[in-house]
């Protein structure tokens, strides 16, 4: 494992890790109820771009794909983030309350508010985006700290849940309609969606990216940090606003998707180490391609319906990331 | 670099725990804060290290008020190692050391050859050079602590702040760490103020010792002028008894603490 942590080794991981994404996307286009092969599909989308088999490939697979990879990338990047500020291994992007604010406002909208079922998307980032900035207020108290952070996350998504579930209650009937939301899916989402949200990401993941260094040395410590020249409350307010973005457009698009936020990281980590300057790119690709890899199989398993990315993720992620923690001594 | 303390007052919130503190850390030697806890030992170093702003008061380094100066740019003079640190496991020491080098770099931060030189130089100066490449988490105590000290020399500083470095080492450790910070003295004419807890630790390795009290400093000595048994009665209110080594170093043992009502128990106790 040493040498992948030499520069050249961890550059050499995260090529790997695009060519592994590049892999899922295609095999992701080529798989559905309509089975086309490769040639066929570059075909339709180059050539011939007519007909339902350009309609199937064009506007319902491409787009799906593509905001898979974006999903993933974005939640997978937000949970290196918060491990990195919050120091703590088992952050995710749920800890920041923009799971269960986002989650709130969609339930709320596609439940208590269905004539506005065409602002679902807005909503729910709304929704996220807001609670992860009332969280920070909450936990403010002469500057930000990690674990004021943690609680006040954990407390505030314990009331909007309380509220979730109010909603679901009284709608129970219709519940099983939000259940697609709750546990995260791209079934459906096409074009407008990746409009709604791209914008957003690709802001958080150059965010990310410009600020991955500084994410190491706040990782240090508040105080290690302040001794090396970084503006602490500055940066952990950049980071935790690039985090929330990315978390946030991705619950609007694709609801509820967990585990790729908390896991990803910690495998590419297992990986290529712990400098964020690989692991924000690395964990991005990585996310990415599980997301995207889970839709694929989740469209396969019980043809001709299919299975939510969330449910496929939750299955088979574990036992993976199971068995990689056991080959490998390992101490986040 | 001449680094003065003025007429400093600082605290938490509404507690005051510094007031009135002045004192000049003399270029090229080792200074050694002492006291009891809560004394204020850390809360002036962080101080001095611009990581606590004073009430009132300042810092000078060459005159420039350290909480005036560009950040950064004094990352490059003065560094600091808080008691309070974290970091992953994961991280291997040559990353670690690597970190301190934050304060040189711009853009996206890849090490320059200058960069790797003094990474290079400082791991063998801390002879780290057989752990470069192990993980922290592998590591034991002291040769962590000297993975954190060698983070703080990566800035290549002229002055470096050491808060307890040697609290939860076992003995050998902490002199390999006091041995560390005497040798860089020494060798490279770094100037340290450093917080320690061992009295005949300070006494070992200070050119100076200042001792605190009731919110402000108390005495400023060479440790054979700090270590009587009336001024450690004072500062530290215990009893003990002082010899001097045949190296020339004062020691003290002590034998027990002053009671509250009177002196009579304490002087029973010699």
């Amino acid at each position: 494992m040493k040498s992948l942590r030499s520069n050249f080794g961890r550059i050499a991981v995260v090529v790997f890790l695009a060519l592994l994404l590049a892999g899922a996307m295609l095999l992701s286009l080529r798989f559905g109820s309509l089975k086309l092969t490769f040639g066929e599909i570059l075909e339709t989308l180059f050539l011939h771009r007519e007909g339902i088999d350009y309609q199937i490939v064009f506007n319902i697979r491409l787009p799906r794909v593509l905001l898979g990879a974006m999903v993933g990338g974005s939640l997978a990047v937000a949970g290196t983030i918060l491990q990195g500020i919050m120091r703590n291994p088992l952050a995710s992007p749920g800890i920041i309350g923009v799971s269960a604010g986002g989650g709130l406002a969609g339930i709320l909208v596609m439940l208590a508010l269905p004539q506005f079922g065409a602002f679902l998307v807005p909503a729910a980032f709304c929704g996220s985006l807001g609670t992860a900035v009332l969280v920070y207020l909450l936990a403010w108290r002469r500057g930000v700290n990690p674990v004021r952070l943690i609680l006040a996350g954990v407390a505030v998504s314990s009331m909007l849940g309380a509220f979730s579930s109010t909603i679901l209650l009284l709608n129970a009937e219709k519940a099983g309609g939000v259940l697609d939301f709750t546990i995260g899916s791209l079934a459906a989402r096409s074009w407008p969606q990746i409009g709604q949200a791209g914008s957003y990401m690709a802001a958080g993941l150059v965010a990310a990216l410009f600020l991955s260094r500084r994410l190491n040395i706040l990782a240090l410590g508040d105080e290690v940090a302040a001794g090396l020249g970084i503006r602490v409350e500055r940066t952990r307010l950049l980071l935790l606003a690039a985090a929330a973005l990315l978390a946030a457009s991705a619950v609007s698009v694709a609801g509820l998707l967990g585990f790729v936020g908390l896991i990803a990281p910690h495998i590419v980590r297992i990986v290529i180490g712990t400098d964020n300057r690989f692991l924000v790119p690395g964990s991005a690709l990585f996310g990415a391609a599980m997301v995207v890899g889970c839709d694929t199989v989740g469209r396969m398993v019980m043809e001709p319906s299919e299975l939510p990315a969330g449910v496929i993720m939750s299955l088979f992620g574990p036992p993976f990331f199971l068995w990689l923690l056991r080959r490998h001594s390992y101490e986040a | 670099m001449r680094l003065e303390v003025k007429a400093l007052t600082a605290g938490y919130g509404a507690k005051l725990v510094l007031d009135g503190v002045e004192f000049e850390i003399p270029p090229g030697k080792i200074m050694t804060l002492v006291g009891a806890n809560g004394s204020g030992k850390s809360t002036l170093l962080k101080v001095v290290g611009r990581l606590l702003k004073p009430r009132t008061g300042c810092v000078l380094l060459d005159g420039k008020a350290v909480h005036a100066c560009d950040t950064a740019a004094l990352a490059r003079k003065m560094a600091i190692l808080p008691q309070l640190h974290h970091v992953s496991g994961e991280t291997t020491v040559r990353e670690l050391v690597g970190y301190g080098r934050y304060p040189y770099r711009s853009g996206f931060g890849v090490l320059s050859l200058r960069d790797r030189e003094v990474i290079e130089e400082i791991l063998r100066l801390t002879r780290l050079v057989p752990f470069q490449e192990r993980k922290l988490s592998t590591l034991s105590g002291g040769e962590r602590q000297r993975a954190w000290i060698a983070m703080t020399l990566a800035q290549e500083p002229k002055i470096l702040l050491l808060d307890e470095p040697t609290t939860f080492l076992d003995i050998r450790s902490q002199f390999e760490v006091i041995e560390l910070v005497r040798d860089l003295n020494r060798r490279c004419g770094i100037t340290v103020l450093m917080v320690l807890h061992d009295l005949n630790l300070a006494a070992r390795c200070s050119d100076f010792i200042v001792t605190l009290k009731g919110k402000r400093i108390r005495h400023i000595g060479t440790p054979r002028e700090i270590l009587q048994p009336e001024i450690l009665r004072e500062v530290f209110e215990i009893e003990s008894q002082v010899y001097v080594g045949t190296d020339g170093i004062p020691y003290c043992v002590p034998t027990g603490s002053v009671k509250e009502n009177g002196n009579e128990n304490g002087e029973n106790q010699l």
